[in-house]
């Protein structure tokens, strides 16, 4: 077999149909229509305008998030701590909000200086777990899950202690903020706010240009690579390890930012949607290239939004979106690995 | 037992590890196997002992042809194997690594082990706890434990990879004579070693690998010279040097100690000159990668200081980057896993090894240097080749055009290594270049006529042991390779007066 495009694109239609054929079994066995269930998550993402506003106002946080990995990817590094790091960005974002809600200055200031917050709060989270890494010699792995947790308990004992609603605490979250004070809404649309589409897709180009055109990004990749040859050419390794957490920690608290003042425009305990495990998914599933993390992320979106038609329509459980991103990157990831067997195979025996 | 090779052959690549070797060693015999580094010893161990399949060739034991395929059918049929670093599990308890290895029942049972263990450890008279923690035992202890395993599990024939590295004179003194008692018992034991004294003392016969091939055998009592000849081969004839006149001081080793994993060097003096070739020879692991490390920065010394420049420059306790920039380069033997990266293009290389100016790469500019670079060095490989895809001939000249200009000091691990002939002239020209325009040179090497052809001084290290400067000319084959197996040191001292 030659390493070449159409072997590539080959596996990785190969891997899409094998889990669609996997998830039509799953359909299967919980009794459901597969084709049914296929066009009513086709319809509840592209169906009206409305499904489509909130396919691009899930798109968002997601692009954001991938857009963050990417770059600790690119270093070699496992942010798993994602998910912290956007809670605390909603956490720095909502604190922001309230400390300057009745200021009485100017809405759009307001808004700018609690995202701002937001990323400093996703970039301290995020330096934290750099920080376990670097000088604690604890795997970003489990030092991000320690510090997803820490950041839901955080997030919860504001939500039901000094932040709670005026009488009772409750689930539902900290007090909505005044109308004035949210996120811009399109003209004609319930919940579509087009400045954080704007940020997301300069975001995501500014993490293609960076990673594709710059010194720095090339260095991240040669320490992604190979830490010890990047390091006996001169490239400070854990240095660039921490700079590439605080990049993704910006990321994450501008999703993190973007959910309290665009989506909820308030705390609530799972403020952070998923989007940090999501993007891991997205991420893994474009390869690391950033040059189509953006299709492929607005797909993910789509999956989510359409299939909460499943239970509304069906009686079946939403997380069959789940289902279907998870054994959709599981096929990629395995087509990836058989192919660099075959081809391995192949030179040894020419 | 009888443990007969025919004819084993195995190739790595274009490599012929092993090249039809055969010989037979009966029972209750000590057979040493001596050869350099890369000889082939440790290849053909690791066949007999079923951590590799011969290409072809095969094994009989005591007459019987035998198929080996795995360490746990070796151990089956009698042969277990002492690795250079014990396999063992450093976090289990003593005892939980001797049961390891035994089949038989979901449940170990410990009671009964632990009174085989007490037992067999009394006979070779060991002291060590069954309850206490392999990593807490010492190299030495730890083969002990080794040892009493394998014969535990059965083992008639015991392989033993370079023993004496990083154990104590005590501890080699009683594992000798447990080896000789096993022996006297009719074990047949084969003694892997670069260190001609151990196999002098202690083997009954000796066979020499060089390349691969069996170059010959020998019974005691020992001839030293012959010795070292079949393991290093027939002396070149050398070219005498240019006298160099002493250049300025580049690196001043001062009183230098230095703490590897199992190597420790004390008190090393070594001032390199502007302009100066100085090559470190020795057996892998005798602490001559600790001490090239050392002078990048990339070890600390644990005592003493390195000074850079005429200036004297102290840069103890400094990391490598601060070497590199002020004209260290370090050029290790394993290219693609510590010196360049694999999956980055030619191009992306040279982008990285020189001065960044801006944000934005310049990719046309970028272009026309990696261009420029790979004709001048001769590279066989395109700006966009992967450096995985290239020769490892052109992935050496890749890493000296990745070197800056001027560099003050180079350090070379194995500089030719694995090359053809055309790329080994190519790569010491260029270094030869540089040594021309004041840079000096310190490089490893195990191949001996590569040490004498290019070097001015010549540093041989043993078990952590440095001899003080030799110079090259007044060196021969036959002298190095007695001081790189441990013989002739004490004649050094009055040697070092007169130069």
């Amino acid at each position: 077999m030659r390493d070449t495009r159409s072997t590539r694109i080959l596996f990785q239609i190969g891997a899409i149909i094998f889990a669609l054929f996997i998830t039509t079994i799953v359909l299967f066995a919980a009794n459901a229509q597969p084709f049914a269930a296929y066009k009513y998550i086709a319809l509840g993402a592209v169906g009206s305008w409305d499904v489509i506003s909130n396919v691009l106002v899930s798109w968002v946080p997601l692009l954001l998030a991938t857009s963050g990995l990417l770059v600790t990817f690119t270093v070699g590094l496992w942010n798993i701590g994602i998910e912290g790091q956007i809670t605390l960005g909603a956490i720095f974002t909502t604190w922001a909000m309230r400390l300057l809600e009745t200021s009485g200055w100017n809405p759009t200031l307001i808004l700018v200086i609690a995202m701002a917050a937001g990323m400093l709060g996703g970039t301290l989270w995020a330096l934290l777990a750099g920080a376990l890494k670097t000088f604690g010699g604890v795997n970003e792995i489990f030092g991000g899950l320690g510090l997803n947790f820490v950041a839901t308990a955080l997030n919860i004992w504001l939500i039901f202690g000094p932040w709670k609603r005026p009488g009772v605490a409750s689930m539902s979250g900290t007090l909505p903020f005044d109308r004035s004070l949210w996120m811009p809404i399109a003209a004609g649309s319930s919940r579509l706010t087009p400045a954080t589409i704007v940020i997301a897709i300069v975001g995501i180009l500014a993490v293609y240009a960076m990673i594709e055109g710059t010194y720095f990004g090339l260095k991240l990749k040669a320490v992604g690579k190979n830490p010890k040859s990047a390091y006996i050419l001169g490239i400070p390794t854990w240095q660039h390890m921490m700079l590439s957490f605080a990049i993704c920690g910006v990321f994450a608290g501008l999703a993190g930012g973007v959910q309290v003042t665009a989506v909820y425009h308030r705390l609530i305990p799972s403020i952070s949607s998923g989007y940090g495990y999501l993007g891991l998914m997205v991420a893994m599933l474009v390869g690391y290239r950033a040059s189509i993390a953006a299709p492929v992320a607005l797909f993910f979106a789509a999956l989510n939004v359409g299939s909460i038609q499943l239970p509304i329509i069906l009686k079946l459980d939403s997380s069959l979106a789940g289902v279907l991103q998870g054994t959709l990157v599981l096929f990629v990831i395995l087509g990836q690995g058989v192919r660099a067997k075959l081809l391995k195979k192949s030179k040894v025996t020419p | 037992m009888h443990v007969e090779l025919r004819g084993i052959t195995k190739c790595f690549g274009a490599l012929r590890a092993n090249d039809a070797i055969s010989f037979s060693v009966p029972p209750s015999t000590i057979q040493g196997i001596l050869g350099e580094n890369g000889a082939g010893k440790s290849t053909l161990m690791k066949i007999l002992s079923g951590f590799y399949f011969p290409d072809s060739g095969d094994i009989l034991l005591d007459g019987k042809k035998v198929k080996i395929s795995a360490p746990a059918d070796a151990i089956r049929h009698g042969i277990g194997m002492l690795h250079q670093d014990p396999l063992d599990f450093p976090p289990l308890k003593v005892i939980d690594d001797f049961i390891l290895g035994k089949k038989g029942g979901m449940l170990p049972k410990r009671r009964a082990a632990i009174k085989d263990f007490k037992e067999l450890a009394a006979r070779f008279d060991f002291s060590i706890d069954p309850d206490s923690y392999v990593d807490t035992l010492t190299v030495g202890e730890r083969q002990q434990l080794e040892i009493l395993r394998l014969l535990w599990l059965g083992a008639q024939v015991l392989i033993l990879d370079e023993p004496t590295t990083g154990i104590s004179l005590p501890q080699k003194e009683k594992l000798f004579a447990t080896l000789k008692k096993l022996a006297a018992e009719g074990m047949t034991i084969l003694f892997v070693s670069h260190k001609l004294e151990d196999v002098e003392a202690l083997c009954d016969r000796a066979a020499v690998l060089r390349q691969g091939k069996l170059i010959g055998t020998m019974d005691p009592p020992f001839d030293t010279k012959a010795l070292v000849e079949m393991m290093f081969g027939k002396e070149m004839p050398q070219e005498p040097k240019a006298q160099l006149s002493a250049g300025l001081t580049v690196l001043n080793a001062k009183h230098v100690d230095l703490d590897g994993i199992r190597i420790q060097i004390k008190g090393l003096d070594l001032e390199v000159r502007a302009g100066e070739v100085i090559g470190l020879a020795g057996m892998e692991g005798s602490g001559q990668t600790l001490f090239l490390s050392a002078c990048a920065g990339l070890a600390q010394p644990v005592g003493g200081a390195f000074c850079l420049d005429e200036e004297e420059k102290d840069m103890t306790g400094h990391t490598y980057l601060e070497y590199r920039k002020r004209g260290v380069a370090d050029l290790p033997a394993a290219r693609l896993e510590q010196a360049l990266i694999p999956g980055l293009s030619l191009t992306e290389h040279f982008i990285l090894s020189e001065e960044m100016r801006g944000l934005f790469i310049d990719r046309k500019k970028s272009e026309e240097l990696a261009k420029r670079r790979i004709s001048l060095y001769n590279i066989k490989g395109r700006p966009d080749s992967s450096v995985e895809s290239l020769s490892g001939g052109n992935q050496q000249r890749a890493l000296l055009a990745l070197m800056r200009d001027p560099l003050k000091l180079i350090l070379v691990e194995h500089p030719t290594r694995g090359l053809d002939i055309e790329s080994t002239i190519y790569i010491w020209g260029k270094l030869k270049e540089r040594c021309a325009r004041g840079t000096a040179i310190v490089f490893i090497s195990s191949d001996l006529d590569e040490i004498l052809k290019y070097s001015d001084r010549v540093l041989v290290f043993f078990a952590g042991k440095v001899t003080p400067p030799l110079d090259a000319n007044s060196l021969s084959v036959e002298r190095l390779g007695a001081l790189i197996g441990g013989k002739d040191w004490d004649t050094l001292e009055t040697e070092a007066a007169h130069a």
